[in-house]
């Protein structure tokens, strides 16, 4: 950077400011009063948000409707079921209709059975009448809006979801925990000392930065086999710890860390260690919460190592377990949407929770 | 202090998740399996009671969807991680894998003799070979559904059941033209995005996918592969056939389009009542049954006929025993005690599956099922059993079909996508299968 | 134990502890009773290496060890995953990559997918980075300004990136689908159902929308970090010599924005090179071969097709590009940090 960065507040009169669309292409802000380009910036941030939001939140929608209403085409925007009725020599709750009947009347009937375009309706308060037979065309199904959690209660009892999510939490947390300690070592070796072969070893760690680990799927699980980690949290947690991303990131943040601190650590008779985690370790905590933050997404959203490393069902992550239901061959989108809300839920929360320390985080650390 | 108690707490937390998989008190035998429909919890039904009468055995079933299911299981079989017990469909890919159950057998002469022949060579490695690797949980058969009611609705005759794949399809298109609406379109044919699906009508309108040797034996090459070849007259009017329903807009492109590069089904649209003619096989019965019920009424008709005959895919679905297991003999008896003709039974009849068990088809199986729509559609499938011709015999066991089925897949929607003509892609399903035999 | 905040000098500000950085600094005393003693042993320069061992083991054993397999698959054929049951074939499968009468198109190459896959990706790299560049740049000028509701703008456009691939994938296959809102609103609006995941054009356009979606607000961030760290002076001083903001943009934000344009452009390069996630849960490839990309490519060949060795040929045709890219970058980076 050019120029140190001042602390004097920067504020002057409206008159002098920029105006219109150009000043959004400055740092410039406006003034008191609202102006055109104000006028810009909400639009768009308002348009953003909603194309942002909108495709979320109509899953979440979606996922409280009835099967029938998941199939429906126009789609309702809010989530309405049928209502039912009980009646006497039926098992199951007969779905009621308002049915016009020839002579043009209108009246409201529960239906027995439906057969290609025909339907048979009786008269609940009158089970013993004789049903009536009308085309389909002319029922009019009785429904009203109901954010049931009947998906979700099936869903549950079809996807072990505490399971997954134990197993999520479990991979996430401890697959973090030993990412943040061996990156931030092998970072504060790269960074901090002078011996043969530093460069080498960075120049590796930095080229296998861009293979996607999908393209060793099969040798990775070779070695996995070795060490006897198939079907094992440990075969997915371990493998993926020693991230080259988070070296990178580590190394280069440290690398602004004045050696003389370390210098006058030494003289003061502190350990090694003691300089890694006493000094160099608080004073990267910025890049250390940067780097916590992708190493829980990373691994939250993972899915394609679990999947080929861990095929007992009881220790799917959430992700695997989801694919696993998309990917069945009956495509069942009313246990299908309330599992990906499930599924997103967690990570959402904790966003929610700490959205200002992530976004704000990463927006000053940025990637040095 | 504070908190290095809870280090080791995190400590002690990853150890301990690392041992969970490890954990075990009773044999514990693990089956991976996928669904088509209900069997899955029919098994676990039987499992149950057998666990209750077995108590140190412990049965897990590991349910992988279908298109995961030979990815999943591949790596782990041939680095000695199988579960106990598969179901797998390609059984020829794992040959050298299974366990041999004939020591562990109370009378494996006896077991043996209830599958057809056919079933138990399919699962040996070759002639000298005389082990009992498994047995078929289902038999399947492909060919076509239909909708009844939408034919009813619209008036159309429904063809006899000679007839050949155009007329089928000339009556379902007249059918899918009278009942379609704007909101509500209804298309002709589908046929599941399978290159085994098509085989079928391929070998019915009288393709040639190999050479037979002067014993009637097919030509193979020295590994064993069997030598295909794909252009054949008749495999040329089957797949013309397919990329024509595309371009004349006569099936949904969901299924052969949109699936990209996995098996897709058109069950979902024939179960909306979106589709007249459907073609794909037997084991679509029990799902059906569930899903459609009596809303309209259904049934499987004979595979059309053609140059070739008329002949639909034989196949199933076989539980297989790896020799990784811990436990041979409670394997063994576990096997045993499905494959008998009495478990076997309630297993079929509640999965609405055809079967190989001699027994049991020499008995005939009481299905269990209120519909006619089901009852009727599983017998038409029975009476294809006999039609099977030998070529689709060959093309079901040999172990390099697999080739032949993912070539004709892919290469087939690169010609109705329109990034190959019909001539590319036969040109490049030859080299496929060409080019797995010299890899393989 | 005693602090080391007496022997730092003032003017370096040591964070105010968090508690996750709290926790991970009391956690990690423990270890003094391991290291102290190797520091004696070995003195003081050589505990470079003991910080080092841990990651690069775990580094050799399961990132560069299965590289390195992977390097020899590339030259073997067989249709067993095991090395034993392999045969050496030499170079064939790279050869048979790289059988091209015109790699202009794809069809006249012996591995015509391999090929579609490179255009695709192709395609797909340099629209996605245009896409997150010129978005992410217009959201990260719109959140400098001084508004009202900045961090929940912030957060907003920042969400989708926690999102899980499956997750992104099914909300959009829900949303797309033919009987889908999208399709829903277009008829409701007077015009007729399109195709959205049904013909390849429009397959490859979502696609590439998609990945912008759930990735742009990471660059945000990353680009809003750069103008927040150009300091007002500049303007100010500019304004003096008669700039407008046009010109102001141009000569003082657009060049001093250009190292942290040059990392978004990196890593938005890298990410999408290695575009498979989400494209395999929404359209696996299709239509026909409109979405296959590179690593789907890849990932089909070794799966579904059981060509291990020609899958992890291409993989070694791919890290090289890879590789080139990467170089061809950090000469370039080298001319931004200069200039």
């Amino acid at each position: 950077m050019a120029q140190p960065v001042s602390s004097k507040t920067y504020s002057r009169p409206y008159a002098e400011q920029p105006r219109g669309v150009l000043a959004f292409l400055t740092r410039l802000q406006g003034g008191t009063r609202f102006t055109t380009t104000d006028i810009f910036t909400y639009l768009y941030l308002i348009v953003g948000t909603f194309v942002m939001f909108a495709p979320v939140l109509w899953l979440v929608l979606s996922s409280f409707k009835s099967e029938r209403g998941l199939v429906e085409f126009p789609p309702t925007l809010l989530p309405y079921w049928q209502q039912t009725v009980e009646v006497e020599g039926y098992d199951q709750p007969l779905e009621l209709y308002d049915v016009t009947l020839e002579d043009g009347t209108v009246k409201r009937l529960a239906q027995v059975a439906r057969v290609g375009i025909m339907a048979r309706l009786i008269d609940p308060a009158n089970p013993e009448a004789e049903p009536v037979q009308v085309n389909i065309n002319q029922r009019q199904a009785v429904r009203y809006v109901n954010f049931s959690l009947q998906n979700y209660q099936e869903a549950i009892q079809k996807f072990p979801f505490l399971t997954y999510l134990g197993n999520s939490v479990v991979v996430t947390v401890a697959a973090t925990v030993v990412t943040l300690l061996i990156n931030s070592m092998a970072a504060f070796g790269l960074s901090k000392y002078q011996f043969r072969g530093r460069d080498t070893i960075f120049l590796i760690i930095l080229s296998t930065l861009m293979v996607p680990v999908s393209v060793i799927l099969i040798p990775a699980f070779l070695v996995i086999n070795e060490v006897g980690w198939v079907n094992n949290l440990m075969g997915v947690i371990i493998p993926g710890a020693a991230t080259p991303t988070g070296v990178f990131l580590l190394r280069q943040y440290m690398l602004t860390i004045p050696d003389e601190l370390l210098e006058s650590a030494r003289i003061d008779g502190a350990t090694e260690w003691r300089i890694y985690w006493q000094i160099v370790l608080p004073l990267a905590a910025p890049a250390l919460a940067v780097l916590a933050i992708f190493s829980v997404m990373w691994r939250w959203n993972d899915f394609l190592w679990p999947l080929i490393v861990l095929s007992r069902t009881e220790l799917f992550t959430l992700q695997v377990g989801l694919n696993a239901f998309q990917g069945d061959l009956n495509v069942q989108w009313h246990y299908i949407l309330p599992m990906t809300v499930l599924t997103l839920l967690p990570i959402t929360v904790v966003f929610a929770f700490l959205q200002r320390y992530i976004t704000t985080g990463i927006a000053t650390t940025g990637l040095k | 202090m504070k908190s290095r108690g809870l280090f080791f707490l995190l400590i002690a937390l990853i150890v301990l998740s690392a041992n969970l998989a490890a954990a075990q008190d009773a044999v514990e035998l693990r089956i991976a399996w996928y669904d088509d429909g209900n069997e899955g919890l029919v098994l676990q039904d039987l499992l149950d009671r057998y666990m209750a009468d077995n108590p140190n055995v412990k049965v897990v079933i590991d349910t992988i969807p279908y298109p995961d299911l030979d990815k999943t299981l591949q790596p782990q079989v041939e680095t000695g991680n199988a579960p106990d017990m598969a179901r797998v469909t390609d059984v020829s890919r794992y040959k050298g894998y299974y366990l041999d159950m004939t020591p562990y057998m109370g009378d494996p002469e006896g077991w043996a003799a209830t599958w057809p022949e056919a079933i138990i060579n399919w699962m040996r490695s070759d002639a000298s070979d005389t082990g009992l690797y498994g047995f078929m949980t289902q038999a399947t058969v492909t060919g076509p559904f239909i909708n009844r009611t939408l034919f009813e609705q619209a008036g159309v005759d429904i063809p006899a059941g000679d007839s050949t794949w155009e007329e089928w399809v000339a009556a379902a298109q007249q059918v899918a033209e009278a009942v379609s609406s704007p909101d509500n379109v209804v298309y002709a044919v589908a046929i599941d995005r399978s290159g085994h699906r098509v085989w079928g009508p391929a070998l019915s309108m009288g393709a040639k996918f190999f050479e037979r040797d002067a014993d009637g034996k097919p030509i193979m090459d020295d590994k064993g592969n069997v030598i295909f070849t794909a252009d054949s007259p008749g495999f040329r009017a089957a797949a013309q056939m397919i990329v024509d329903w595309h371009t004349n807009g006569l099936t949904p492109a969901e299924v052969w389009v949109s699936a990209g590069g996995q098996y897709a089904s058109g069950r979902d649209l024939f179960t909306n009542g979106q589709l007249v003619l459907f073609m794909s096989g037997s084991w679509q019965v029990g799902a059906l049954a569930s899903t459609i019920g009596d809303l309209f009424d259904w049934e499987a008709i004979p595979n059309p006929s053609g140059e070739g005959g008329s002949t639909g895919m034989p196949g199933g679905a076989a539980l297989m025993a790896f020799k990784d297991t811990d436990h041979p003999e409670e394997v063994t008896k576990l096997m045993e005690w499905l494959s008998s003709a009495e478990v076997h039974r309630e297993f079929v009849e509640r999965a609405l599956f055809l079967t190989y068990h001699k027994t049991l088809t020499e008995q005939g199986v009481d299905y269990q099922t209120d519909l006619p729509s089901a009852k009727k559609s599983l017998d038409v499938f029975l009476a294809e059993i006999p039609k099977l011709s030998d070529d689709a015999w060959v093309l079901q066991t040999a172990r390099n079909s697999f080739a032949l089925n993912i070539g004709i897949r892919e290469r087939l929607t690169q010609a109705i996508t329109g990034e190959l003509t019909l001539d590319e892609a036969i040109e490049r399903i030859q080299q496929d299968v060409d080019e797995q035999r010299a890899s393989s | 134990m005693t602090t080391l905040r007496e022997t730092i000098p003032d003017s370096i500000e040591i964070p105010r502890p968090n508690p996750i950085s709290r926790l991970l600094t009391a956690v990690l005393g423990v270890f003094d009773y391991v290291f102290e003693p190797l520091e004696k042993r070995f003195g003081f320069q050589r505990m470079a290496y003991i910080f080092l061992l841990p990651n690069m083991l775990i580094f050799g054993i399961f990132i560069l060890l299965p590289m390195l397999l992977n390097f020899y698959y590339g030259f073997t054929a067989g249709d067993s995953i095991l090395l034993g049951n392999r045969r050496f074939i030499g170079t064939d499968n790279i050869a048979k990559l790289l059988d091209c009468a015109s790699i202009f198109d794809p069809s006249t190459c012996n591995q015509d997918r391999f090929w579609r896959g490179v255009g695709n990706t192709g395609l797909f790299v340099v629209t996605e980075v245009a896409l997150i560049v010129v978005f992410g740049l217009i959201t990260a000028l719109a959140l400098n300004r001084k508004i009202f509701g900045r961090g929940f703008f912030r957060s907003v456009f920042f969400y989708p990136v926690l999102l899980s691939p499956v997750v992104v994938a099914l909300i959009w296959k829900w949303l797309l689908q033919q009987d889908g809102l999208l399709n829903a609103i277009i008829i409701g609006a007077g015009g007729t159902r399109v195709p959205f995941l049904l013909d390849g054009g429009w397959a490859q356009f979502w696609v590439i929308v998609i990945g912008a979606w759930a990735q742009m607000g990471f660059f945000t961030l990353i680009l809003l970090a750069g103008l927040q760290s150009i300091p007002p002076d500049l303007y100010e001083a500019g304004q003096i010599d008669g700039t407008n903001p046009l010109t102001s943009f141009r000569f003082i934000t657009l060049p001093l924005l250009m190292p942290t344009m040059f990392v978004v452009l990196v890593l938005s390069v890298i990410r999408a090179v290695q575009i498979f996630d989400h494209v395999y849960v929404l359209t696996n490839g299709g239509p026909g071969s409109a979405t296959l990309y590179i690593v789907q490519y890849i990932y089909t060949t070794a799966f579904q097709n059981r060509n291990y060795g020609l899958a992890a040929a291409a993989s070694l045709l791919l890290a090289l590009v890879l590789m080139i890219l990467t170089v061809f970058q950090l000469r370039l980076g080298r001319r931004v940090d200069a200039a």
